[in-house]
């Protein structure tokens, strides 16, 4: 019926990297496109142009524009990969920055208090006081570069580095949907009260999913956020 | 209208899943074996993405309310139907007040309770699918509990399964040599390298040569395997990105884990291959203990496999209906 490839291992990688970017495929549909520069605004930007111009493609199922990456899922498996790496270099190359104007939206942070489990150790990473890293997170300004992980949850940039903290090695078992916290040089909230391994240092209430909404994630990619200190306590 | 009077935690309402919304984090979740949802359906003339229930955990047992077609597909949980014996792969229909009963499977992991017009749930983001982390979809987003009972939908009548039942022959034996098996019973994963795989240096090579378990921490989310430990030649930090079932990622540990059906939308450890997307219902039949290796593969052998599977299930769509359209002509 058909030759089956049982034990070979020649087979050409179908991977290329050019420009600043490089693709390689995840299992026989998908196709991850990552930049190799920096870790910014300015690559997230043609990131965002090159998921629009995409979204053109008819043979794209689903794309999932990552932190400066890009996943894209085809309909169909492709009988000439190379073809579709070559095709997504090509539209990385021609990628001119976009800015997506998204909402503002300001979300009341309780910072500190039952929530804020990890709000001492931050403290002793970065030898900033608590007052002083609950003022640098109430006055960054935060891009969504974009959602994934959980449903609605938004990967926010523009977190002051001298508050970055690693992620833990051991995730918390039950962090509460709501907290607010810091993963590396990254900041968001949790959706889903769970296993969690970012750094919780206050809790809010906002809802950031809804299944049965037509848009059921409050957040979008390009949206501002600021945080607003609604109460500290310390 | 079906009722479920036995069942363990773990059991669910699937159907071929919720592309569509990774861009928003969510899984698309579906069933872990979507060829043996669609073959049933097939047999049963529904169509090819209508909700079952899906069975990983036995005994599992419903009660009919009205007089129903179905088929159970995906391993032989040595079903019975008031006590008398119901083929896997083959097609029967039960009387109102029947109790389908079920056993833990000898071979396979997941049986699928396909019914004719399939488990009628409202559809949330487009799909009937349980989605268990997201809490939604399915049956009120979780598992399957004593007392639930399910409303099935319009089931097509020139699909009437004949008296004798209707069986097909289950794909492992139909399509042999395009799933071919180890002869020391370690099921082929056929897979193409993926962006860190370079990364992997010589520990790349003991990927594919060796043979993994998959160990108890297995679930719909992911299959953990335990083996000898294969590591990057140097760290590597990774910006999140998406991630589809069937990458196989290894984080620091050396032990890599393969994304399955609940899969996290994103992910962030290094990529040393991806299963290839036919080769991944074999993967949800997969059970705990049992072993693997991995075969390098391409997208040609792919496209090749995926033709061979669409072929078997519009064959049995077509054949079934004829069966039912010249049993009903004769009656």
């Amino acid at each position: 019926m058909m030759n089956v490839l049982v034990g070979k291992t020649d087979t050409p990688l179908v991977m290329l990297d050019r420009n600043g970017a490089r693709v390689a495929p995840i299992g026989s549909k998908a196709f991850l496109l990552e930049t190799t520069g920096e870790f910014d605004l300015a690559a997230q930007r043609r990131i965002w142009a090159l998921s629009h111009t995409i979204a053109a493609w008819e043979d794209k199922a689903e794309i999932v524009p990552g932190m400066t990456n890009l996943l894209i899922v085809l309909r169909h498996t492709p009988e000439d990969p190379e073809a579709v790496v070559r095709r997504l270099l090509d539209a990385w190359d021609r990628a001119e920055p976009i800015d997506i104007v998204g909402r503002t939206i300001e979300i009341a942070v309780q910072y500190g208090g039952e929530h804020a489990t990890d709000l001492a150790a931050l403290c002793n990473y970065s030898g900033l006081s608590d007052r002083d890293v609950v003022r640098i997170h109430s006055e960054g300004i935060y891009r969504v570069f974009a959602l994934g992980s959980a449903p609605g949850f938004g990967y926010l940039h523009g977190l002051d580095q001298r508050i970055y903290m690693p992620r833990k090695t051991v995730p918390s078992l039950h962090m509460a949907r709501g907290c607010v916290t810091i993963g590396g040089m990254q900041t968001g909230i949790a959706v889903l009260t769970g296993p969690n391994g970012w750094n919780s240092i206050g809790f809010a209430e906002l809802q950031m999913f809804d299944p049965l909404s037509d848009t059921p994630a409050i957040m979008a990619p390009g949206d501002t956020v600021r945080f607003v200190a609604a109460s500290v306590d310390l | 209208m079906i009722e479920i009077t036995r069942t363990s935690p773990f059991n669910t309402v699937q159907d071929l899943g919720r592309p569509g919304f990774r861009h928003i984090g969510v899984t698309a979740s579906g069933a872990m074996d979507p060829f043996a949802l669609k073959l049933g359906n097939a047999l049963l003339g529904n169509d090819g993405g209508s909700a079952a229930i899906e069975v990983q955990t036995f005994p599992f047992q419903l009660r009919f309310s009205a007089s129903t077609a179905f088929v159970i597909t995906g391993v032989d949980c040595e079903a019975t139907l008031d006590g008398q014996t119901v083929l896997p792969w083959c097609a029967a229909t039960a009387d109102a007040g029947q109790v389908l009963d079920t056993a833990h499977p000898r071979h396979g992991a997941r049986a699928y309770v396909c019914l004719a017009g399939g488990v009628d749930v409202a559809a949330v983001m487009g799909s009937c699918s349980t989605s268990l982390r997201g809490g939604f979809g399915g049956n009120g987003g979780r598992f399957l509990a004593v007392g639930d009972r399910l409303a099935l939908g319009l089931a097509n009548r020139a699909g009437d399964i004949p008296p004798c039942g209707l069986a097909m022959v289950e794909p492992a034996v139909m399509l042999a040599d395009v799933f071919p098996v180890a002869p020391d019973g370690a099921l082929l994963v056929r897979a193409i390298p993926a962006g860190e795989h370079g990364l992997f240096g010589a520990d790349a090579e003991r990927f594919w040569n060796q043979t993994w378990k998959l160990s108890p921490q297995s679930d719909r989310t992911g299959y953990r395997l335990s083996g000898e430990p294969i590591r990057p030649v140097t760290p590597v930090e990774m910006r999140s990105h998406g991630i589809v079932p069937g990458v196989v990622q290894v984080p620091p540990a050396g032990q890599p884990i393969i994304q399955m059906a609940d899969a996290n939308t994103a992910g962030g450890y290094p990529k040393i291959a991806g299963v290839i997307e036919p080769d991944l219902w074999r993967l949800g039949q997969a059970r705990i203990g049992s072993t693997i290796r991995f075969v390098q593969s391409s997208h040609a052998e792919a496209v090749a496999i995926e033709k061979a599977m669409n072929g078997f299930v519009e064959d049995v769509r077509r054949t079934s209906g004829m069966v039912k359209r010249a049993l009903m002509a004769l009656a």
